[in-house]
């Protein structure tokens, strides 16, 4: 395989788990600002912030207003970040990678582009916002179906995963690092109303509701949503399991490369020392520190995949 | 011109039925237009999706265009067909001994058939290539070559296209298209297949490996990138014949092999169908500036190392000015008579012609010795005056840069329109394979067809469409 073709669907996949990410988040912030009393500009900032899309939004923005966030994070074409900058640029690598997807998934991705373009070429009022998020989330479900159903499970698999699972993980991680203190044991009673709310917020961000209740029951301990986050082996977007497929698939490479390069022993890294432990110590090594540490080793993991792969040179 | 002159495929000068079109007219007499309707928004909608669309140069980069697609093929009979392939594998023969000649002793220059400026004030004429052999003779692996018909046995070739011919992928789209809409005319019709076009292409790629290749040659497509108006078509035969699609950045020159960056390091490549012009090919030989071509190529090339299809410098043979000597050419090389006609024609660096088509050039169709993609041509009886004046001090100007040819009585074939069957001009390009194994024509090629009533401009850039070309077996 060549390595822009390697590249080209390692960022496909990260692009397309972006605008599904993003869609999410919106669609979170939605929800909070319609359940919740008074100014919500706080919950949009952090939204904006989750979604790395602050610094461009305050360069064209005076304040923090609900349809200017939701819109700079939809539809907005100078925010890399937007559904719409996401879903373009991730068919953009799949116009690049065309010999290497099978048809099924270029016309899923060729699909969810038109499709969404088409809803997003104008601004999408508060009524259709629902329904258009949805068709996101379904347009982009497909192109992940066409994905597991039709392609042969070899290195290009392998590519695509590892750039979905190491997006979803840097996704999951911002979202802990912009609400890391409503986890923290505070001076506050826990279970007001306002936590309960951040609580909500975090688990809806990563569509993890229903998934949390099933499996830690009805309590709502700030720690154990920290675990699940973080550490649940179950959960697909947590940490580990995340640092888990990436280490799987970079093993399947390296197996079928027949050589171990850097980036697994990386991967395998992070997987060992970061994301074995119990979540206890992973408050006393300090749970804002811990987020920003596996930000930094993710980052570096990406530099290195590029490297051993020769996505450029 | 009146209409009474023109010859329509289906229905010929007097409005009787012909032959090849006997079966589908009695299909489509039976067919509700609704469906059909229906059915060519349905073809769009097809090509939308599988994302076959174009980027029209001068437009944004982002830009991305559907050639509108017409869902009535065009049917041309077994025995037509096969008085028109020897003409085109007589043709491609005679190109293909010409530029091996005038990359070598350039008998024909000798023997006074062709004038030396013609070749050496050339710019399309490469002088790196002189003296260089490449793998079995071949230059142009890959032809197209334009033709247009004027009545039942009167084809005319309009165009030779040695360089890098493109529009394979719409031959092949077209086909799978109305397989998908319509398969009981497929089976009410005997039609000869084109669907095996990417395994010739790729077989005839591998045949014309190095002399030196010993196992089973690596072949790559070479394209400029993705913003490229014919980016659709390199991937999609890339993908067809199941080979890498690399760009210039993918590939550099590793111990004297042509290789592509892989996954696990740099893969030597034995046969490159490169889809990007000669001068983009090389910095180091040609246009120094090129981001597109691999720095040393040429030196590879020379050496042996690698194939390049099609070989650099065969657009001197494409060239409109070399065009009007075509039937000297094949003359001279087959020893043959042309079994295909030219379209008659006057190089303008030629004083008499020169006067001629100052004096008839309301008559008459200009075109730029190296233009394509109908950008900068004149036709006379169409054009304004504002036009003509325009061209006349063209020509006055810049004599050798224009040729003129008369405005043939094109063909028709009909196309679907909201009044019913309608009909349009068209032309036709075969693709025709070369390698030292032999030459290949595939049956049929891409009908464009100029959707616009009474025009005779059939680009895809100028607003033409295409249509399904059909080769029945007798």
């Amino acid at each position: 395989m060549l390595g822009k073709t390697a590249n080209g669907l390692f960022w496909m996949f990260r692009y397309l788990e972006r605008a599904e990410n993003t869609a999410r988040l919106i669609e979170t912030g939605q929800r909070i600002a319609l359940t919740r009393l008074g100014s919500t500009e706080d919950e949009w900032r952090s939204v904006l912030q989750t979604a790395a899309a602050c610094d461009g939004y305050d360069a064209r923005h005076d304040a923090v207003t609900k349809d200017a966030a939701i819109d700079w994070m939809l539809r907005n074409k100078d925010n890399p970040a937007s559904v719409m900058s996401s879903l373009a640029a991730a068919r953009q690598n799949a116009r690049m990678v065309r010999t290497a997807i099978t048809h099924e998934v270029w016309e899923a991705t060729n699909g969810a582009y038109m499709n969404v373009r088409d809803l997003l070429a104008r601004k999408v009022s508060e009524r259709d916002l629902p329904s258009v998020l949805g068709t996101i989330r379904s347009r982009t479900a497909l192109v992940r179906g066409a994905t597991h159903g039709t392609m042969l499970r070899n290195d290009i698999y392998d590519f695509a995963r590892i750039g979905t699972f190491l997006e979803r993980a840097d996704n999951t991680a911002r979202i802990l690092d912009v609400k890391y203190y409503v986890l923290l044991p505070s001076v506050m009673a826990v279970g007001s109303e306002v936590d309960n709310v951040q609580w909500e917020t975090i688990l809806r961000s990563v569509s993890a509701r229903g998934g949390f209740r099933m499996a830690y029951g009805s309590t709502s301990d700030p720690r154990d949503i920290a675990r699940f986050l973080i550490l649940d082996k179950r959960m697909p977007r947590s940490l580990a399991f995340c640092a888990r497929k990436m280490r799987d698939n970079m093993g399947y490479l390296a197996a079928d490369y027949g050589k171990r390069p850097r980036s697994f022993s990386m991967a395998d890294h992070i997987e060992r020392h970061y994301l074995s432990y119990d979540i206890d110590s992973v408050f006393d090594y300090g749970l804002h520190q811990f987020i920003q540490r596996v930000i930094a080793l993710l980052d570096e993991l990406a530099r290195q995949i590029e490297i051993d792969y020769r996505f450029y040179e | 011109m009146s209409d009474g002159d023109i010859f329509d495929e289906m229905r010929g000068r007097d409005g009787v039925l012909r032959a090849p079109y006997a079966a589908f007219n009695a299909w489509f007499d039976g067919e509700d237009p609704r469906r059909l309707r229906a059915k060519q928004r349905e073809a769009e909608e097809l090509f939308r999706l599988t994302g076959i669309t174009f980027n029209v140069y001068g437009r944004s980069e982002a830009e991305e265009r559907l050639i509108p697609f017409d869902i009535i093929p065009r049917i041309i009979s077994g025995a037509e067909w096969q008085k028109l392939s020897r003409g085109i594998e007589q043709r491609v023969r005679a190109i293909n001994a010409f530029l091996y000649d005038i990359y070598h002793r350039q008998e024909i220059v000798k023997a006074g058939r062709i004038p030396e400026e013609m070749i050496s004030r050339n710019s399309a004429f490469l002088p790196q290539m002189i003296g260089v052999n490449p793998a079995g003779g071949v230059y142009t692996h890959i032809v197209g070559i334009d033709l247009v018909r004027t009545g039942p046995g009167e084809f005319y070739v309009l165009e030779d296209n040695a360089r890098t011919p493109s529009g394979v992928s719409y031959m092949l789209e077209n086909r799978e298209t109305m397989l998908q809409m319509f398969p009981e005319l497929f089976a009410q019709n005997r039609v000869q297949p084109v669907q095996n076009y990417p395994r010739d292409l790729l077989r005839s790629l591998a045949a014309s490996a190095p002399e030196a290749t010993m196992s089973q040659p690596t072949v790559a497509v070479l394209t400029p990138g993705i913003y490229n108006s014919a980016y659709f078509e390199h991937a999609f035969l890339a993908d067809q014949m199941g080979v890498e699609l690399v760009e210039g950045h993918d590939l550099r020159v590793v111990d004297g092999r042509v290789a592509m960056r892989t996954t696990q390091g740099y893969t030597p490549i034995d046969v490159l169908y490169r889809r990007v012009d000669d001068d983009f090919l090389d910095p180091l030989n040609f246009n120094p500036d090129s981001q597109l071509g691999v720095p040393g190529i040429m030196d590879v090339y020379r050496a042996g190392g690698i194939t390049i299809a099609n070989a650099p410098g065969t657009g001197i043979a494409d060239d409109k000015a070399i065009y009007s000597y075509m039937p000297e050419i094949v003359e001279f090389y087959t020893g043959e008579r042309p079994l295909l006609e030219n379209v008659p024609t006057w190089r303008c660096s030629e004083p008499e012609a020169l006067a001629y088509v100052l004096d008839n050039l309301d008559e008459l169709v200009v075109k730029e010795v190296h233009g394509s993609g109908g950008y900068g041509m004149l036709i006379g009886p169409t054009a304004t005056k504002k036009d003509l004046a325009l061209f006349r001090r063209k020509l006055k100007a810049r004599p050798g840069n224009y040729i003129a040819q008369p405005t043939l009585s094109l063909s028709t074939v009909p196309i679907f329109t909201r009044a019913g069957l309608s009909p349009r001009h068209v032309d036709l390009r075969p693709f025709v394979l070369v390698s030292p194994a032999g030459i290949k024509i595939t049956p049929g090629g891409l009908t464009r067809v100029a959707l616009k009533k009474g025009s005779l401009v059939v680009n895809s850039s100028q607003g033409g469409g295409t249509k399904d070309t059909w080769v029945l077996e007798d």
